[in-house]
């Protein structure tokens, strides 16, 4: 880690974090629901590199290794859902799909 | 300094992602904030997860949301756009990545001495830890890997019969 300070990079992966949960509570598209959740996973794994920039150990990018493999099952199953939702309510607004079955 | 500007470039893209009310031109400013990451891990020194983030994030994860955004909105779809619309639309993104494009200029330019400090961790020891360390985690991930497929065939598949009661039709 050569010149940038450890707390700034935890910084900005907490400013990335923020503004991704901003993005999941304000929008109502499923669509921008799903990338601000990639948003948040960026910024975690953000955190990881750092930790182990930090300390100059593999462990960091070995863990952002496996956060990618969770981000990405996790954005094709949501995707598959969000067809589905598409297809069954033909919307994508999270509302409408807000009400259980009676 | 070259990962200020890409922190300063990563939040910006980042905040336009959020506000936009297209999805495609949130898909631009996307694929910006992950290029910006990207920089941002190479110069923290890990070039193993600043490649992996443009191949999979910046690459395969937005395929994935252009896919799904076009097969989601080709009604909606208006092909009545003057070309005047989509310079706006990309003109953003483009600036943006212009900045990172700079960077990357400048770390060639400079031939290895800026760019990877000394506190780097090569793709090697990344390795070796993996295979190592980590190899039952490597293995839980290939089996998640392989559930996430397996859901995603079966939530992708168009059929008469619902997926799940939530989706049954509603007794009116």
């Amino acid at each position: 880690m050569s010149a940038v300070s450890f707390e700034a990079v935890l910084a900005v992966a907490g400013i990335l974090f923020a503004l991704g949960l901003a993005g999941l509570l304000a929008r109502r598209n499923l669509l921008f629901v799903l990338m601000s959740l990639e948003i948040m996973v960026n910024a975690a794994g953000l955190a990881f590199i750092a930790a182990g920039a930090r300390w100059g150990q593999p462990d960091g990018q070995v863990v952002f290794l496996f956060i990618l493999a969770v981000a990405a099952a996790e954005v094709s199953v949501g995707l598959a859902l969000v067809l589905q939702v598409r297809r069954h309510f033909k919307s994508l607004d999270s509302d409408a799909a807000g009400t259980m079955k009676s | 300094m070259m990962f200020y500007a890409a922190a300063a470039v990563a939040v910006i893209s980042t905040v336009l992602v959020i506000t936009r009310s297209n999805a495609v031109h949130a898909l631009l400013y996307l694929v910006v904030s992950f290029l910006a990451a990207a920089v941002m891990f190479f110069a923290l020194g890990a070039p193993l997860a600043a490649a992996l983030e443009v191949i999979i994030y910046a690459g395969a994860v937005v395929v994935l949301f252009v896919f799904v955004v076009m097969m989601s909105n080709l009604q909606a779809e208006r092909s009545r756009q003057s070309p005047w619309t989509s310079l706006r639309a990309w003109a953003g993104p483009a600036a943006l990545s212009l900045v990172l494009l700079g960077e990357f200029l400048v770390v060639i330019a400079s031939r290895g001495t800026r760019g990877l400090g000394p506190g780097a961790v090569p793709p090697k020891a990344v390795g070796i830890s993996l295979f190592s360390t980590y190899v039952l985690g490597v293995e839980l991930a290939a089996m998640l890997l392989l559930a996430a497929v397996v859901g995603a065939f079966h939530l992708g598949s168009r059929r008469e019969t619902p997926h799940h009661r939530f989706f049954e039709e509603t007794p009116k």
